[in-house]
């Protein structure tokens, strides 16, 4: 396997594949030197789905996406990117790519980088100019078109690589982090795109350890620690209604047994958590606990956020992170803490697995 | 086909960059100043003592060599530090990386920046050479061996130092590979030398080791090149009799061109550490 394989495939990077994934990846193994990057990386992504790489720093995201483009050569294993092997440099016509650690000519302007990138992408010369102005509206960088780059915020320099990574409409498009650097306003931005591109169908793959993030706009994520797939999941599935959590005060004790008729309730301070409830028996329960006295403030469905579900897995993956240092791990840099409902109990840093759930008002 | 596009796309990049950071107009306006201090130099010098005869000529082709010398040194340099920063600092903060996702191989890269690089040298060798060569003819009727062959010589001799640079700007740290390459370039300025006095003094070892500097770093080959090109013709050297032998041994002094199997060893060595350097970047991590 060499990382520059020029268009040795028997199904060409323009030619349509015959199978439906955009990615798929059997064992890739990644050393660098005595390092394991990424040990065995099996993963399919199908053509069209937004997809979800997540995981800690360092559980080997960035190096998954540079053997994906042939940035990298695997140690072992081999992959397929839009049907042509690993490292195809014809193949990279229609993949976009922001990397992680982004930088663009200081010199030249934000205009005419997206020239330049149109160029190496082989765009024709009439479609630069419709290609740029559509790329700088979509990330809001029309405004400072002309000015050089090294003016940039580290914000808007994202925003450039993120509109250098969509120009052409490619089919693929291999997001690293990309809002890191970004504001609130912009990580709405960037949601918003990424939403654009699934309903032209083109596939994305998101690296992430933002787990909120990957939660709004993925349609299936895979859980990456110390090179490996913890596992695959749809965020849908992951995310269901489990239970309830009700706020109640005046009953001590007796709100909790109440509630253990239903299924395994917990209390913590005024919040009642019942784990795993019927969705028809909240309102019985409700009308028990306002018929024993209590004073209901609210009842909240329960779901599994995605952050539980990555925190259990690690913890099963091993050490569950536990041998790195606590910035690196997610609860520590409060991945939800842009997230409704995190000032509510609970809600942010990560939790034993097996313990009741955050209460979540998904918008 | 692609791959001399892509190259092309590279190379018209390093050049719109030496542009955009002043980096021509720096070289440019130094040139100008140079020729124009150098000519009135020499205009004075002439007036104060004609060069009519062999004797004065031949200080003359001295003078001519030290600042072709100093051209040298400063087109060698100016390879070494443009080249040093063009690969390996490139990937380290991220530039590179968003080129080399797009369908360009790395080879490709490597090879437009050395070619875009290469263009500014030469360019810049043979303005600067040339107008050099010419102030110093008007100011005193001075003119060398081969004029035209003189500043060809001084540009390949900046793209051999190009190319190591270049090579090394793939895998060590731009400080370190720009110091590597001066030294590599003075070791073998001196290897030169070394030969120089072992065929003078018919010493097998000292001309051994100049032959093996040159096999290293054929950078030498070309700069005796330039020398002989500006020495003074046969005849200037006939007539000045005695005086001429003395010269002969200056180390600013080549008696004889470099031989067409060295010239060959110069495009073979270049090709082949380019070679080594898309070797190396081609296996490197990004």
């Amino acid at each position: 396997m060499t990382a520059e394989v020029a268009g040795g495939t028997t199904r060409g990077a323009t030619g349509e594949p015959a199978d439906g994934f955009a990615v798929e990846t059997h064992e890739l193994r990644k050393e660098f030197g005595r390092i394991v990057a990424l040990d065995g990386l099996t993963m399919t992504v199908p053509r069209g789905e937004v997809f979800g790489l997540l995981g800690p720093n360092g559980a080997g995201k960035t190096t998954a996406v540079k053997l994906l483009l042939g940035l990298s050569r695997p140690t072992a294993g081999n992959g397929r990117v839009m049907g042509a092997p690993l490292g195809d440099v014809a193949a990279r016509r229609r993949i976009g790519y922001l990397p992680e650690l982004f930088r663009y000519q200081g010199w030249m302007t934000a205009r005419e980088v997206l020239a330049l990138h149109c160029e190496l992408a082989r765009l024709p010369r009439s479609e630069w100019e419709p290609e740029i102005r559509d790329a700088l509206e979509l990330v809001g960088l029309v405004d400072r078109a002309d000015s050089r780059t090294e003016t940039f915020s580290k914000g808007m320099q994202q925003r450039l690589g993120l509109a250098v990574a969509l120009l052409g409409r490619p089919d693929l498009v291999l997001l690293d982090e990309p809002t890191s650097a970004l504001d609130p306003v912009g990580r709405q931005d960037v949601r918003g795109i990424i939403g654009s591109l699934r309903d032209r169908g083109t596939t994305v793959i998101l690296n992430s350890h933002l787990l909120t993030e990957v939660e709004r706009v993925c349609d299936r994520v895979a859980i990456v620690d110390h090179g490996r797939v913890v596992a695959e999941l749809s965020v849908a599935e992951l995310t269901r209604e489990r239970g309830v959590s009700v706020r109640v005060t005046g009953l001590d004790d007796v709100g909790r047994k109440v509630a253990a008729r239903y299924a395994p309730a917990r209390v913590d301070g005024e919040w009642l958590f019942v784990d795993g409830i019927a969705e028809a028996d909240v309102p019985r329960l409700v009308g028990e606990l306002v018929a024993r006295g209590g004073a209901v403030h609210a009842v909240i469905p329960t779901r599994h956020t995605l952050e539980e579900r990555f925190m259990s897995l690690l913890a099963q993956d091993g050490a569950g992170g536990a041998d790195r240092p606590g910035a690196d791990r997610p609860g520590a840099d409060r991945p939800g803490a842009d997230r409704p409902g995190a000032d509510r109990p609970g809600a942010d840093g990560p939790r034993p697995p097996g313990t009741p759930g955050t209460p979540e008002a998904r918008p | 086909m692609s791959g001399i596009a892509s190259i092309l796309i590279v190379a018209r990049l390093t050049l719109r960059e030496a542009f955009r950071r002043r980096l021509l107009w720096a070289l440019v306006g130094l040139t100008v100043l140079i020729v124009l201090l150098t000519a009135w130099g020499f205009s004075r010098l002439a007036e104060a003592s004609p060069v009519t005869g062999p004797l004065e000529m031949l200080a003359m082709s001295q003078v001519l060599v030290m600042l072709a010398f100093m051209f040298s040194f400063v087109l060698t340099m100016t390879a070494v530090f443009a080249a040093s920063p063009a690969i390996g600092p490139e990937i380290e903060n991220g530039l590179l990386l968003a080129v080399l996702a797009r369908p360009i191989r790395r080879g490709e890269v490597l090879l437009g920046r050395w070619l875009g690089l290469a263009a500014i040298l030469i360019g810049y060798a043979m303005v600067a050479g040339y107008l050099e060569i010419g102030a110093v003819a008007w100011a005193t009727g001075y003119l060398p061996a081969d004029p035209v062959l003189a500043p060809p010589y001084l540009a390949t001799e900046a793209l051999v130092l190009l190319t190591l640079a270049i090579v090394f700007s793939t895998r060590i740290a731009s400080v370190a590979g720009g110091a590597v390459a001066v030294v590599a370039y003075g070791l073998a300025w001196m290897g030169g030398i070394l030969g120089g006095v072992g065929s003078t003094l018919d010493s097998p070892v000292l001309r051994g080791a100049g032959v093996v500097a040159r096999l290293i770093l054929p950078s030498d080959v070309l700069w005796r090149g330039s020398m002989f090109a500006l020495s003074p013709t046969d005849s200037v050297l006939q007539s000045a009799g005695v005086g001429a032998d003395t010269f002969r041994i200056s180390p600013f002094f080549a008696g004889s061109p470099p031989s067409p199997l060295w010239l060959a060893w110069c495009v073979v060595w270049t090709v082949g550490t380019l070679g080594v350097g898309i070797f190396l970047l081609r296996r490197r991590e990004l």
